[in-house]
Parts: structure tokens; C-alpha cells; sequence
């Protein structure tokens, strides 16, 4: 049986922690889908047009 | 230890539990705000079903879009973010044994909303922003239009930091012990998501009020794409979350369902918190400005951890009813348990029709058109809008109905007339709903195009016949969507009716929608769920088929030698 004074899992204060879970939602947001679109757009080379 | 003030607190007659008087009022405001922009965008929908209904072609090309603009909006944003407020007030304060964080601060976020979303609504019958709920550049609308966009996403934020200040005074005044309950979880995950989707909202509509103001020269497409995207596709991942939520609360409160092990649900609230925004990237398949990689990583890898989530939610829910039905002795066979549900009463239906309508259409559908080669053959054909009317509004739409049913009798004190035609309603609304998103996808399988007016391009120089199996189709679009809109009519007018008129159940429990369920003890209740393993495994051989039957349709589009 879980001893009552062992610390909780780090899991369960992650989930018991909504400040560093919302950190955590907008840090993936904005590095994986925002800032790397935001990148690649910047950087696109302009067309040859015909 | 609880934390309301004298006089600013009442005992639920049904449930025992506290309910804040000041939450209460907020959570009826936003409750009665939410159905009246329901009933504008279902207004719009049936306009909308008639006319892309061949035979009939109901409204003219000009009221076509603007319909369609005002269908959208209500719909996807207005119905769904203010009952989404209501919910996290209720989640943040009676869930907690806590009270309201601030009266002022909800006034501000309800008057921020409500002036936004009727300015919206406004711009867009002055004629004048016809640029249907993407308002993709170089489509241009008003400034009242945007402006109101802008006031609406500000106004939610506003909402979901006061719902954040709910669970700081609860935590800090020690209102419950542990963990916040699982469906308070779910709603902080939904309030989560929310914050990322309405910071980009607010991002993406700045420089657009701009331009409409004159005072900008363009805006470029492509960023705005992406930008809006991160709003657009993640205001339904709000919506997902708390649908999820509201599964997990009618579970408990229809049947006594228990999740069997906490922790994995919450985790699956992690999966979603973490990985399902990215999956906005699903909307730029086909878009030349982003690449390939960043393509597959947002819309595969990550964004599949976001998809097992949702499994794992599809199995526990079902699961948790199944474990306290089989507590009370349905034990017998596999699906004795699910035969012995209460159907008859009508939160409980709608939600778990809500289920299976998100996972076998909705998820099944969405998974296949967000694999990056498949999107080819479907995007921007009605298979899209088949695939989100299965999510939002068979899923979304129909578990925040069924909640309504707990909503009205519990907080507004008021019983539902002709409880019969309660009963009913889910049925008819979920019947009309799944034809309607079935006959989308085939009629999108044909290659019919979403947001057309005409798709037999009547008078058009250069014609197009598609095969007459899509016009039979969209017959089917129109038959599915007036159904759908009969049930969705009978929901309001009951509803208001209850409200409004509905018999005071003040003093007293609510009125049980069927006869008590016999009560299940925690010891008793069954932690082998085969049915609701057999209902999973039903699911991924639906979705293999579909799956690779797509594969092969892509195959067939041109030779291969």
C-alpha cells in the first residue's frame, strides 16, 4: 500500500499543476504548429512568375 | 472547507451539493445566451440544407454565403463558447464546494461576448461580410464584423481567467481535498486549450480589423491561414474536451458510472492538453506556403497522441457505465448492461449517442482525412463538412443537449414539460444528424465541393455534371438536415418552455427523467468490461476498413505504371 507522506508521483503533479500544464499547451503550440509555419512562410522564396 | 459568503449560497434539493448564487446567475446567463444563438444558427442551417438540396435550391446565391457566414459563426463559435462558459462556471464552483472567483469579471466577460457576437450578427445581415466563418484574405468584411470576432475571443478569455481564479481561491481556501474531481479536470483542459486558440483569435484578427479599417494595405493569405487555423480547428478541441467532460459527469449522474482508473483518464486530458492544437494543421494540407515535414509532425506523430486519447475516453466512459451496470447484476452476455441503460432518459441518451456518433463517424472520418495523402481526394469537397457535423454537432452539440437536461431542472429549478417529447428528441436530432453527415461524405466522395451554391452550375459557360448518385446525395443532406432541425426546434422550445414556464421544482429533488436505477456500491462495482472492449475493437475494424478503402480510392485516381 502507497505510503501517505511518500511524495506524489511526478505525474500526478504534473496533473494536479494547471499552470505549468497550460505553459506547457502554448510552449508546443507555438513552437511546433505557429512558429515553425510562421518560419517556413517568412523564408519562402518568392515565385518565378512566367 | 467551503469558502461562500453568507446569503450567496443554496443546497442542490437533488444532488446535495453547493451551488454559488452568483455562478448560478452566470451560468443561466450564458445557458439562455447560448440556446438563443443556437436557435439563430439552426434557422440559418435548415436555409441552408434546402438549398443545397438540388430540388429545392431554396435561397439565392448572394443569401447562400451570407447564411452560410451566419450559420458558421453561430454555430461553431457563439452556441458552443458561451454554453462552454456556462459549464466551466458550474465545473469551477459547485464541482469545487467553491465559489464564483469575480462577479465583476464575468459581467465584464458576458458584455465583451454578448456585444461582440451581436455585432457580428449585425455586420453580417448588413450585407457586407459575406466571407463565411474562415473570412479568408483577400475576402474582406467589415470592422464592425471583425471587431466583434474580436470582442467575442476576448470576452471568452475573459471567462476562462475568471474560471481559472475559481480553481486558485478553491485550492488556496482548501475546498476539497486531492485531485480536482475528473470532470473539473476535463474542464480545466478544455479552459487550457482555450487560452492557446484565443490568444491566436485575437492575434489573427487584429491586423484583419486593421485592413478593414484602411489602415493596413494587405494582409498575407497564407499567414492568415495559418494563424486562423490555430483558432478555427482549436476552438473545437475546446469543444471535444469538454464534451468529454460532460460524458464522464451524465455517466456518474444517469447510471453512477465510475471511471475505473482516474489516472489514465486524466492522462488522456494530458494527451489533449499537450498535442491536439497542432492538429490544426490538418486545414493546410494543400497549402503550398508550409512544408512537407512540418506537414507529417503536426498532423501525424505528435498529433496521434491526441488520437489515442480520445480512444482511451471512448473506452473508459462506456467502460464506467458498463463496470456500475453489471454492479447492479446485468452481467449476463456482453451487452445486457447496455440493453438495461436508461434510454428513456434523455441526457443519458443523447450523451451516449453523442459518443458513438464522435468516435465511429466523427473520429473514424477525421483521422482518415487528416492523413496528409488522403486529404488530396477530400479536401475542400463536402466530405469535410460530413466529417464535422459528426464531431461537433452529433458529438458536441448532442452531449451539451443532453446536459441540458440535468442544466434546466438542476439550475434554473425548473422541470421539463411533455417529458415525453424530451424523450424523444435526442433520438429524432441524432437520427437527422448522422443521415445528414453520412449523405455529406458520399456526396463529397462524388467530388461535390463544400460552400457551393450551385453544384450543377446552372447557366454556367464551362459545365460540370457530377454522377447523378451525388445529387441523390444531397436529397439525403436536405431529408438528414430538416430532420436534424426538427429535433433541434423541438430541444429549443422545450427548453425555453421549461425555463420560463416550466413547473418550480425549488424546495424538492427534480423530477427522476426515469424510474431509479438500483444503487450500486463502489465494492460491487465490475472491473472486467468485455462489452465495452468488444464496442473498442467494433471501432478499430471500422476504422481499418475505411482506412485503407481511402488508401485505395487514392489509388484509383490516375494509372500508376
Amino acid at each position: 500500500m502507497e505510503d501517505p507522506k511518500s511524495p506524489p508521483h511526478p505525474l500526478q503533479r504534473l496533473m494536479d499543476n494547471p499552470w505549468l500544464l497550460l505553459l506547457l499547451s502554448l510552449l508546443i503550440l507555438i513552437l511546433s504548429y505557429t512558429g515553425w509555419g510562421w518560419f517556413e512562410l517568412a523564408n519562402l522564396p518568392p515565385a518565378t512568375l512566367p | 472547507m467551503a469558502n461562500f459568503k453568507d446569503n450567496e449560497v443554496r443546497t442542490c434539493d437533488t444532488t446535495g451539493l453547493p451551488v454559488c448564487l452568483n455562478a448560478q446567475f452566470f451560468i443561466k446567463l450564458n445557458a439562455v445566451c447560448a440556446v438563443v444563438f443556437l436557435l439563430i444558427g439552426a434557422l440559418a442551417a435548415i436555409g441552408l440544407a434546402l438549398t443545397r438540396w438540388p430540388a429545392v435550391h431554396l435561397l439565392p446565391a448572394d443569401w447562400f454565403y451570407r447564411v452560410l457566414t451566419l450559420h458558421g459563426l453561430n454555430m461553431l463559435i457563439f452556441w458552443i463558447l458561451f454554453f462552454e462558459i456556462a459549464i466551466l462556471y458550474f465545473c469551477g464552483t459547485t464541482l469545487l464546494n467553491s465559489r464564483l472567483a469575480s462577479k465583476k469579471v464575468a459581467w465584464v466577460s458576458w458584455l465583451l461576448m454578448i456585444i461582440g457576437a451581436v455585432s457580428v450578427d449585425v455586420a453580417i445581415f448588413q450585407g457586407n461580410s459575406d466571407v463565411l466563418m474562415t473570412s479568408y484574405v483577400p475576402l474582406k468584411g467589415s470592422p464592425l464584423f471583425y471587431g466583434g470576432i474580436i470582442l467575442v475571443a476576448v470576452g471568452t478569455l475573459v471567462g476562462v481567467f475568471n474560471y481559472f481564479g475559481c480553481i486558485y481561491i478553491a485550492k488556496r481556501d482548501k475546498t476539497y481535498e486531492g485531485s480536482v474531481p475528473l470532470v473539473v479536470f476535463g474542464a480545466t483542459a478544455a479552459a487550457i486549450i482555450a487560452v492557446g486558440t484565443l490568444l491566436h483569435g485575437a492575434v489573427v484578427m487584429l491586423p484583419t480589423f486593421a485592413w478593414s479599417m484602411g489602415w493596413i494595405e494587405t494582409v498575407d493569405p497564407g499567414w492568415y491561414r495559418l494563424i486562423w487555423w490555430a483558432l478555427g480547428h482549436s476552438s473545437q478541441q475546446v469543444n471535444v474536451c469538454a464534451m468529454v467532460a460532460v460524458w464522464y459527469l451524465i455517466a456518474y449522474l444517469a447510471v453512477g458510472g465510475k471511471p475505473l482508473n482516474e489516472t489514465v483518464c486524466r492522462t488522456a486530458f494530458v494527451f489533449y492538453i499537450l498535442f491536439i492544437n497542432i492538429a490544426s494543421a490538418h486545414h493546410l494540407l494543400v497549402d503550398p506556403g508550409v512544408g512537407t515535414e512540418w506537414k507529417i509532425w503536426n498532423t501525424g506523430y505528435a498529433m496521434y497522441l491526441a488520437v489515442l486519447a480520445s480512444m482511451i475516453h471512448g473506452f473508459t466512459v462506456p467502460a464506467a457505465i458498463e463496470s456500475a451496470q453489471r454492479g447492479r447484476g446485468y452481467t449476463a452476455g456482453l451487452f445486457t448492461w447496455l440493453a438495461k441503460c436508461p434510454w428513456k432518459n434523455p441526457a443519458f441518451a443523447a450523451s451516449f449517442m453523442s459518443m458513438g456518433i464522435f468516435g465511429f463517424i466523427g473520429g473514424i472520418t477525421g483521422v482518415t482525412l487528416g492523413t496528409q495523402q488522403i486529404n488530396i481526394i477530400a479536401h475542400n469537397t463536402l466530405r469535410i463538412p460530413g466529417h464535422f457535423h459528426a464531431t461537433v454537432v452529433g458529438g458536441t452539440t448532442l452531449a451539451f443537449m443532453g446536459l441540458a437536461y440535468y442544466v434546466v431542472p438542476l439550475i434554473f429549478q425548473r422541470e421539463y414539460p411533455l417529458k415525453p417529447l424530451a424523450r424523444i428528441q435526442p433520438y429524432i436530432f441524432a437520427v437527422g444528424i448522422v443521415f445528414m453527415s453520412l449523405t455529406m461524405s458520399f456526396a463529397g466522395s462524388y467530388g461535390v465541393p463544400r460552400r457551393h451554391w450551385d453544384v450543377e452550375f446552372t447557366g454556367s459557360a464551362l459545365g460540370h455534371s457530377f454522377d447523378p448518385g451525388a445529387t441523390l446525395m444531397l436529397a439525403g443532406v436536405g431529408v438528414g438536415g430538416t430532420l436534424a432541425f426538427l429535433g433541434l426546434l423541438l430541444f429549443i422550445l422545450l427548453t425555453v418552455w421549461a425555463v420560463f414556464l416550466g413547473k418550480s421544482n425549488a424546495g424538492s429533488p427534480m423530477e427522476h427523467w426515469t424510474p431509479p436505477l438500483p444503487p450500486v456500491a463502489d465494492e460491487d462495482m465490475e472491473h472486467k468490461t468485455p462489452g465495452a472492449f468488444a464496442l473498442v475493437i467494433l471501432l478499430l475494424v471500422c476504422f481499418a476498413v475505411y482506412y485503407f478503402a481511402n488508401w485505395k480510392a487514392l489509388a484509383d485516381v490516375w494509372w500508376v505504371r
